[in-house]
Parts: C-alpha cells; structure tokens; sequence
C-alpha cells in the first residue's frame, strides 16, 4: 500500500513540479514581451546575437544540408526510377527540403549549437552573480541579456532554414545531375513548376518561426532557471537540448496537421 | 532626529518554514562604515539581498532613506537601487566587456552622458582603484584582487549614497586585502557615502570600520564601535574575535546521537 502511494506521490510531484516550470516558462515570455520595447531602443545588442546565434551556425548548416540535399538525391533516385520518374528527383528535393527537413532540422541543429551555448552563458553569468550584479544596477536583465537574445533567435532561425533550404536543393543537384545524369532542365523545371509559394515556402518560414520561439525561449529559460552550479549548468544544458528536440518533433506534427487540413 | 540612512527593524526572514533572520534591528549611519560579522551561514550576506530589496522579509522592515523596500514595486525598487552600489564577493563582472566597459555599464545605462565625458569619468573611477591602466584588459586577464577594485569602481560608477560590500577580502592576498581595506575607508570619505560590509575577518575589519554588528543565531549578539568589541566580555564575541575553537558556537553541525548513528 506504501509503495503504490508513493508511487502516485512521484507522479504528483512530478507532474506538479512540470507544471510550475511551464508556468515559469510562461511567465518569461510574457516579460519579454514586455522589456521588448526597451530592448529594442539599444537593438545593436539584439544584432550582435543574431551574429552569436546566426551567423556563428552557418558552418554547421551549410555543411549539414549539403549532405542531407545528396542523400536525398540518392535516395529519392533510387527510389524513382524503380516507377520510371526519376526526372521528379528536383520537385522531391525541394519539397522534402522547404516543407519539413529545412526548418525541423535547422531547428534541431540550432537547438545543439546555439541553445546550448545560451543556457550555458546565462546559468554561468547566475552562477557568477553577473545577472544579480545587474539586478543591482537597476537594469533588467530580462531587458538587457534576455530579450535580445530571444529576438536574434526569432530573426535568426528562419533565415537559417531558408539557407538550409537552399543549400540542401544545391547539394541534390550536385548528386542528381553531375553525378547520376538526371537531365538539368527537368530537374529544375519540374522544381519550378510543383513547387508552390504559399503552401510550400510560406509554411516552411511558419515553422521555422515558431521553432526559432520554442527554441529559444527553452534554451533561455532553462539558462535563467538553472541552479547556480557547475550541476545545475551542466543539467539545465542537456534538458535544453532534450525539451527543444522534443518540442520541435511534436510543433511540426501539429503544424503540418494544421496546414495540411487548412 | 536619526542621521541612519538604513534601518533594519524586527526583520525576520526565513527559507521555508527555517527561520534565518529571528528579529534583527539595525540602524546605518549616514557617512560611516558599519560591518555585520557573523559565522558561515549566519544570513549576513542575506541582509544585503533585503537592504537591496532582491528579496523581500518574512516580516519587519528594511527602510532605506527613508522609504520601506518591500512595499516598493518594480519601478520603485529600482529607484532604490540607484542610490546603492554593490561589490559582490567574487566581482560579478561581466565576462563579455572589457574592463572599461565594465565600469561604463552603469554610466550607459542611467545616464546619456556624451562618449568623451563617459571616457573621462570611467578614468577617474579606475584611477582612483589604482587600475588606470587596466581599463583594455579582459576580466579573466584580472587576479582575484584585481577584479575586486573593478568592481569596487563600477560600485561607485554613479557615486552612490550607499555601498555595500559582500565579502570584500575573501581570497585575497594580505597586500590585495590592505588595498581594498584602504580603498573602502577612502572611498567612503571621498564620496560621503555610506559602507556596510560583510565580512568574517577580523582584523581588517576591526583595523577602520566604525561600528560592528555580529549577528548569531538570527539575532543581534553583539554591536557597538570596534574598541567596544575588544573590551567585550559575551562569549560569542569573545570566540569570534579570537577565533577560538570552543566556545557557543559548536563544532559539530546538529547530529544525531553517537548511538543512533553507530548503532552502539
């Protein structure tokens, strides 16, 4: 009997305890929202993260939807021509590309390379007192660390996926036409003609939009929310990357849902 | 009428239902340097967090100037803070901004003073911990002591009416303890401000403060001027200040029994 009321007891804790960050999560973005304004008046701050978070994710982006773009040339060859429409390897790539593996995966590699760096630099500015020292200088750090580095991962993510994008359908190319054979002006052409601007582009930026705000808001609330240990840091830095992975995964279902039905 | 410009009245304040604070009273006098000494744990550093309004009491007051901390808003609150400074035990600088930038913060962010009078100010502030010449250099290029006088002058940035200090010696070396030392009593005079420090040293403390509060148990123990503390007959003061081992403060944490624990 012990043991099963303990056993309810974890689950309440637990959930009770998931709750109260959610609501804490909440609430950060909520005074972001609020100290946007002011952030805003002082918007080199929110440029110089765009280049942390953005410009310093290019690399991996690049590199990263190169190889997706020539496995799924390769793929999705080897899987067409078994049907005889191997020339529809373009429209393939690039669907593929704008409307799911730009944005998800874009997020999923934003959220290992620059979530994780921002949870780490904010729990170790708490640990080293930097963001009390600031609270002590009457400035508001949600306004002067929090808000522009929230913005520069809203700006920023949807202009990786697009780069992600592009670079992927650059990278089927390179497999699909140089080295398989597949002729260039069907490639292109077919590419041109299926893909559609509003439901394809535009819904691929919706999504990279809304993962550029789960992400971010994750990676700076588990930073500000850490205990202010060398633990604390290490852990919230795992649970970024695992609540952003997981967060991204379960947003495209329910988006794609909606697109697909609206 | 009462020349204090901090006072503390019946404060209690606690974690959960473990009270840390169980009715401290204390008055800062404009223009002093007062210490609060007490044991590892005594809840001194969470005096400063009250008197800064990071916190809020279980009960009581910190009125600062003349207006009650806990009552203010936001906005309020901030207010406050702009007539505080604070050094923080370890520095808190901010490890992305040099050294002078570190000092400008304040500067910036409370004032629009013109670039060149910015520069000229930030200067001055450096000269006068003796760290001119380190205004370019990074904080992780710093020693501990070092890092300490940067903070010390971005705590004095906007020449506030009190400063507050959070273990301004621990760790440092007895040359880098004796130019802080110098630097909070010199500074204090200079700008007419107000100190309260933090500390658990004694030495130095006693060497230049001008009133001492030792605070044990979640109470004041002890207070009065440096000479007074000597002259003290109250055990608690007595081990303290001679740092002896026995005394009424234990050297074991609360335990359980040798029995229980050993099973004897």
């Amino acid at each position: 009997m012990k043991t099963l009321l303990n056993f309810f007891e974890k689950i309440g804790n637990s959930v009770s305890s998931r709750t109260l960050r959610l609501g804490a999560a909440t609430r950060l973005f909520i005074l972001i929202l609020i100290y946007s304004a002011d952030s805003f008046k002082r918007i080199h701050l929110t440029i110089r993260e765009v280049y942390f978070t953005g410009v310093m994710s290019l690399v991996i982006i690049i590199v990263s939807a190169f190889f997706v773009g020539m496995v799924l040339g390769l793929q999705g060859y080897y899987t067409l021509q078994k049907y005889g429409s191997s020339e529809a390897i373009g429209v393939l790539v690039a669907l593929s590309l704008v409307r799911e593996l730009g944005p998800v995966v874009t997020a999923l590699l934003f959220a290992g390379r620059a979530g994780t760096a921002i949870t780490a630099e904010i729990g170790l500015m708490k640990a080293t007192e930097q963001l009390s020292a600031m609270e002590m200088m009457a400035v508001s750090p949600v306004a002067r660390i929090i808000a522009p580095r929230f913005w520069a991962g809203v700006i920023a993510m949807p202009i990786l996926a697009s780069i992600f994008s592009m670079v992927g359908v650059l990278g089927g190319y390179v497999v699909a036409v140089p080295i398989i054979g597949v002729d260039e002006g069907a490639f292109w052409s077919q590419m041109q003609a299926n893909v559609d601007f509003r439901f394809d582009i535009v819904n691929g930026l919706i999504k990279s939009v809304v993962f550029g705000i789960a992400c971010t808001i994750i990676a700076l609330f588990e930073g500000y929310d850490a205990p202010p240990t060398a633990e604390g840091v290490s852990r919230a830095t795992t649970r970024t990357v695992v609540t952003s992975s997981l967060a991204i995964l379960a947003l495209d279902f329910v988006l794609t849902s909606f697109m697909i039905s609206g | 009428m009462s020349n204090s410009i901090i006072s503390i009245k019946d404060l209690r304040f606690g974690y959960g239902s473990r009270l840390l604070h169980k009715g401290i009273d204390m008055e800062f006098q404009r223009g002093k340097v007062s210490a609060i000494m007490g044991g590892s744990g005594s809840g001194k550093t969470t005096i400063l967090r009250l008197i800064g309004g990071q916190i809020k009491p279980t009960s009581g007051q910190v009125e600062v100037d003349g207006t009650i901390v806990h009552k203010q808003d936001r906005d309020g609150i901030y207010r406050l803070r702009r007539k505080m400074g604070m050094l923080f035990q370890h520095g808190a600088l901010f490890t992305d901004l040099s050294v002078f930038e570190n000092v400008a913060f304040p500067m910036r962010e409370h004032t629009n003073l013109p670039e060149n009078i910015i520069k000229d100010l930030v200067l001055l502030k450096l000269n006068a911990v003796g760290l001119r010449g380190a205004a370019y250099l990074m904080p992780p290029e710093l020693s501990g002591g070092m890092a300490r006088r940067v903070a010390l002058a971005r705590a004095i940035a906007l020449d506030p009416d009190i400063i507050m200090y959070d273990e301004p010696f621990a760790g440092l070396d007895p040359i880098s303890m004796a130019v802080i030392c110098d630097l909070i009593r010199s500074l204090n005079d200079a700008l007419g401000a107000t100190s309260i420090i933090v500390t658990h040293d004694v030495a130095e403390t006693f060497s230049f403060a001008d009133y001492i509060y030792f605070v044990a148990d979640g109470v004041v123990a002890a207070e009065g001027s440096p000479k007074q503390l000597m002259a003290s007959k109250l055990p608690f003061v007595k081990q303290f200040i001679h740092a002896e081992k026995d005394g009424p403060v234990p050297f074991h944490y609360n335990a359980p029994s040798m029995k229980e624990d050993f099973a004897l």
